[in-house]
This record gives C-alpha cells, sequence and structure tokens, in this order.
C-alpha cells in the first residue's frame, strides 16, 4: 500500500464517518418525533382539551394542565420579557462599551446554560419557603428566570443589527437617547425583538424541573395564582411515570402537544428571523 | 445648543427627566441580572447551611443516603453526576464533530440548510421529551437487545468487564448516558458548526494548494485553528449534561449506591433533588437537597464559566482578525 493509498483511504473512511454521524444525529430526530406522533395522536380527542386530569383508571383530559401551563408561561413573560429587554437595551445602548456591560454579558451567558433545578430551588427559597405553600406564582417566577437570559441576549443582538447611521440621525436632530430608543431602534428591530419572545416562549414552555417545587401539581381545575396549579410538564412526569395506561397515554399527549408548540413556536422565530435578511441571521 | 431648551424650557426638563428614568430603568434590570446570579448563590448556601453544617465533610465522602436514619452524603449522587456526563461526552464528541464537519465541508449547498435547522430543533426539544422516550423506547430496546450482549462479550473480560456486569436493567446509568448524549449533541454540533465556519478560507486554500486531502485540511487545518471554540463547545454541552434533570430522572433509576457496573440503577444529584425534594420530612433532609443543588451549581457554574470565558476569547479574536 503506496501513502497516497492510505491518506485516500483515510480520507475516504474519515468522510463517511461524519457523513453517518449526521444520519445518526437525523436518526435519533426522527425516531423521537415518531415515537411522539404514534402515540400522542393515539390520544388525541376533543376530551383531551375539554376534561380535567383523571384519577388513575378513569378518563379525563388535560385541560386544567394546558390552562396552567398556559397562565404561567403569560405571567412569566409578562415578569421576565420587559426586564431582559430593558437589560438588553442597557447592554447594546447605554452601556455598550462598559466594563459592567462585560460582566452582566457574562453573567449573562452564565445563566443562559445554568441547570433549570438550580432555579427550581432558588424560587423555593425566596417565594415557597417565605410564603410556606406552593404556588402558580412562584412557578412562573421561576419560569421568568429562565425567560430573563434569553430575552437579554437576543434583545442585545438585535438592537445591534440597528445601523448606526439611524442612531446618529436621531441624535442630530437633539433627540434624547431614551426618545431615540423608543422612537427610532425599537421600531427598527420590532421583529427581531418579538423573535426572542417566542424563542423565550419556547424555552420555558417545556421546562419541567424548575415547577416540580414551585407550582407543584393540582389534580383539580383552579384559577387562583397564589395556589399550587397543574402544569403540561409536570403532570406528564407523574403521568408517565405512573404505571396506569391511560396516564401514560395522557401524558404521551401532553408531550406530543408540547413538542409540536414548540417546533411551531421555533420555526416562527426562525422565519422572522430570516425575513430580516443576512444581517439578521446571528 | 438645544432649541428645545431656548423654546420651552419645561419640555427640556421633562425629556431630561424621562432620559433619567429610562436610563435609570434599564440600568436597574441589567443589575437585576447580575443579582440573579447572586441570589441564587446565596439563597442555595442559605438553605444548605444547617446540612453542611451537621455533617461538615462528611457530606462529600460519605456514600450513605439514608432519610431512615437522617444520614446523608452527596458522593453517590456526585459520582452518578459525573460518570452519566463522561459517557455522555464520550459518544457525543465524535458524533458532534462528524455532524458539525458534514455540515461545515461536506454538504451540498441545498443540504446544509435543512439538515442544520433539524440538528436546531433537535435542541429545542425539551429534555422532559428525552426522557419520557428513553424510558419507554430506549430502555427496552437496550434491555433486549444491547444489555444482554454487552454483558456477554465484554462482561468476563478483565478490568473494563466490570464495568458490564449484573442485570440487564434496561434503565440505569448507561442509559442515562446515552439519552444524555443523543441530548447534547446538537448544542455542542451547533456551536461546532459556527466555530468551524470562522476558519478562513485561505487557511484551507493554502492546504488543499499543498495536496492535502479534505481529511487533512480539517484535521490539520480546521480543528487546530478552532480548538479553543470546539473546547468551549464541549464544556458547554458537559455543563449542560452535568445540571439535566428531565431526562436523566426518567431514566437512571433512582439508587443512592456506587455500583462498579455500568448497568445497574444509580442516580444524580439533579435526579435526586427532582425525585425527593416534595418528598423531604424534616429539616435535614430537605437542607442536604439543597446542599446538593449547591454542589450542582458550584460544578456547573464552573464548568459553564470555562467555557463562556473560552468562547469569549475567541469571539474576540474572531473580531481583530476582520
Amino acid at each position: 500500500m503506496s501513502r497516497r493509498f492510505l491518506r485516500k483511504l483515510t480520507n475516504v473512511l474519515a468522510l463517511t464517518l461524519s457523513g453517518l454521524a449526521t444520519a445518526v444525529g437525523l436518526f435519533f430526530l426522527g425516531a423521537i418525533l415518531w415515537t411522539l406522533m404514534s402515540r400522542g395522536f393515539a390520544g388525541m380527542s376533543a376530551t383531551l382539551f375539554t376534561a380535567m386530569t383523571p384519577p388513575p383508571g378513569s378518563s379525563g383530559g388535560l385541560l386544567n394542565a394546558i390552562y396552567g401551563s398556559l397562565v404561567m408561561t403569560v405571567i412569566a413573560i409578562l415578569i421576565g420579557g420587559p426586564i431582559g429587554m430593558l437589560a438588553g437595551t442597557y447592554l447594546a445602548e447605554y452601556g455598550r462599551a462598559s466594563p459592567l456591560s462585560a460582566v452582566i454579558r457574562f453573567v449573562n451567558d452564565v445563566l443562559l446554560s445554568a441547570p433549570s433545578i438550580i432555579v427550581g430551588l432558588f424560587v423555593y427559597e425566596l417565594l415557597v419557603v417565605r410564603m410556606g405553600h406552593f404556588s402558580a406564582i412562584a412557578g412562573a417566577v421561576a419560569l421568568a428566570m429562565i425567560a430573563i437570559p434569553v430575552t437579554v441576549r437576543t434583545t442585545e443582538d438585535m438592537l445591534n443589527l440597528v445601523p448606526q447611521g439611524m442612531k446618529d440621525a436621531s441624535t442630530a436632530m437633539g433627540a434624547y437617547p431614551w426618545r431615540t430608543i423608543t422612537s427610532v431602534i425599537y421600531p427598527a428591530a420590532r421583529s427581531g425583538m418579538v423573535t426572542g419572545l417566542l424563542l423565550a416562549i419556547a424555552r420555558i414552555s417545556g421546562e419541567t424541573a424548575p415547577l416540580l417545587f414551585t407550582a407543584l401539581n393540582n389534580q383539580f381545575w383552579s384559577t387562583n395564582v397564589d395556589a399550587p396549579m397543574a402544569n403540561l410538564p409536570v403532570v406528564i412526569f407523574q403521568f408517565a411515570l405512573s404505571p396506569y395506561p391511560n396516564w401514560q397515554q395522557l401524558a404521551w399527549s401532553g408531550a406530543l402537544l408540547i413538542t409540536l408548540s414548540i417546533l411551531i413556536l421555533s420555526i416562527t422565530a426562525r422565519v422572522v428571523v430570516a425575513r430580516l435578511g443576512p444581517g439578521g441571521n446571528r | 445648543m438645544n432649541t428645545a431648551a431656548a423654546i420651552d424650557p419645561r419640555h427640556a426638563a421633562g425629556q431630561r427627566l424621562r432620559e433619567q428614568l429610562f436610563r435609570a430603568a434599564t440600568l436597574v434590570a441589567a443589575l437585576l441580572v447580575l443579582t440573579l446570579l447572586g441570589g441564587v448563590a446565596v439563597s442555595l448556601l442559605h438553605g444548605a447551611w444547617p446540612a453542611l453544617a451537621h455533617f461538615k465533610l462528611h457530606f462529600l465522602t460519605s456514600e450513605v443516603w439514608n432519610p431512615v436514619t437522617d444520614q446523608f452524603g452527596a458522593l453517590a449522587a456526585v459520582y452518578g453526576t459525573v460518570v452519566t456526563s463522561l459517557i455522555a461526552l464520550l459518544i457525543a464528541i465524535p458524533v458532534s464533530l462528524g455532524i458539525a464537519i458534514f455540515l461545515t465541508e461536506l454538504a451540498p449547498a441545498w443540504l446544509k440548510r435543512p439538515v442544520g435547522v433539524a440538528i436546531e430543533l433537535l435542541a429545542a426539544v425539551p429534555s422532559i421529551i428525552y426522557g419520557i422516550w428513553g424510558l419507554f423506547v430506549l430502555a427496552p430496546v437496550l434491555q433486549r437487545h444491547v444489555q444482554p450482549w454487552l454483558i456477554e462479550t465484554i462482561g468476563p473480560l478483565p478490568i473494563v468487564g466490570k464495568l458490564f456486569q449484573g442485570p440487564p436493567f434496561g434503565i440505569g446509568v448507561l442509559t442515562a448516558g446515552i439519552v444524555l448524549a443523543i441530548m447534547v449533541v446538537p448544542f455542542i454540533a451547533a456551536v461546532m458548526r459556527d466555530v468551524f465556519e470562522t476558519v478562513p478560507d485561505v487557511l484551507k486554500e493554502s492546504g488543499y494548494g499543498l495536496g492535502a486531502t479534505t481529511w487533512e485540511v480539517i484535521w490539520q487545518v480546521v480543528v487546530p485553528y478552532s480548538r479553543t471554540g470546539v473546547t468551549g463547545g464541549v464544556m458547554l454541552g458537559l455543563g449542560r449534561a452535568l445540571g439535566e434533570t428531565m431526562a436523566v430522572t426518567f431514566v437512571i433509576g433512582n439508587a443512592h449506591r456506587i455500583g462498579s457496573s455500568l448497568l445497574a440503577p444509580g442516580t444524580t444529584i439533579s435526579a435526586a433533588i427532582a425525585n425527593e425534594f416534595t418528598e423531604a420530612v424534616g429539616d435535614l433532609y430537605t437542607s442536604s437537597l439543597v446542599a446538593l443543588g449547591a454542589l450542582l451549581f458550584l460544578i456547573t457554574f464552573s464548568v459553564i464559566a470555562a467555557a463562556r470565558f473560552m468562547l469569549l476569547r475567541l469571539e474576540r479574536r474572531a473580531l481583530s482578525s476582520v
């Protein structure tokens, strides 16, 4: 075997392996989605959206869990969205090059990948222990803590895409920075910032660990945000690990619901970003 | 000269006030992000204090986790956390490297985007889905087809054989590692791909110009050039694997023990917290679980911080070379 042949052989082998690795990655995506579809759709019916979570052995739906997940996600975005956007604005505009911003950026990146169960423990110590009971509001705060770093990051990135010339033009007309930001920069970056919010919603709507000991769970219909509230992820967790077939079926249907909504959110966000043009691809 | 001030001083004052308010609001929000991390550290330490004060260093060195006798040691959970993450990385690093190479160097243009998007979507799937899939689909397959084979062929071997002995449970440390691997592959692959794309074409072209094969260019030009970024991506994946809760909780078996076999059930820090926290009776039990959380925070924080630091340095280099 000549050296030349050996090199070619290594080349072909290595490249085949990398193609194979990609195939394996895609295979698992396909396998997971296929299982979700086939098992999840089996339980799809109107009762899923109209009935409460049942006791073992009888039929029911996921209405209270779906409602709880929606409520907590909305509250979490109402808390986390503005905070994240304001902080992102500070990083992109007021404190662009300051050392403080560098530190905040770093801390934000760490928070972005911090384990979500830690966030759950933190909110437990912060709210549940003080209030003396589990509550939907504690769950929402935990979710907000996960949404904040996502929003900070996307807001900063999107504001940075606004051409400097537009900002300069506004400043040259005598506008204060806040006027420039709210009347020029925000409108210009609007679709990007909405994308950031969509991504934040996608990120928190499947989070389970932070809800386990903040919102807990509730077998019944409850609209009281100061009390434990059912939510899809925790219901899936409990039902999937139960020995009852009807509970397991509901867990699969719930899992399909969550995954579909997250995939739709992420794809929408992607389309919005793609429409922003080549500069918006970060 | 501010013309608005010359026309209407009250208007100008109002503008200045709003400016100060808005600026203050953004600063407060930014500082809040900063305090969040500090708040997490302080509150975890506060919650963990009773356990740490009671067990002292034994908390780190003891394997015993017995709620009945109020004996708590973190060793088994830490061991499980580290071992599952190592298994995950062992599988995920070569696979992600392959995907990143395929996406940047091999794939035809029409295939690049859909495959890239598909891999990124895999990253958006919440971890509980991986968990439930691992429990109901992967674990039975492993139990019936893979684990018996491992026990038969690798089990009798010296040294490594110890890792693959005992009955095939399906769930256990190995299964958790595999599910984690499937979970972190998209993250690591996405970072690697982004990093590979920062390699200047000139460098690759000079490699090809010297007669190097595609693989030689990748292995001797692209990978060395992007070493920092690749390491950063791997560490980010490690941080994710160490702290992952739901994907692991479903398939690890939740046993506070250190077994020599990878097929046996074990536990991780996050799985222990997720399983036991709401059922923990007594201050010492709860506090011990929070102490586990503090430990996890410390471990993941250092890994993630190191990863971010590496990626940050890379970003600066990319900026300065433009």
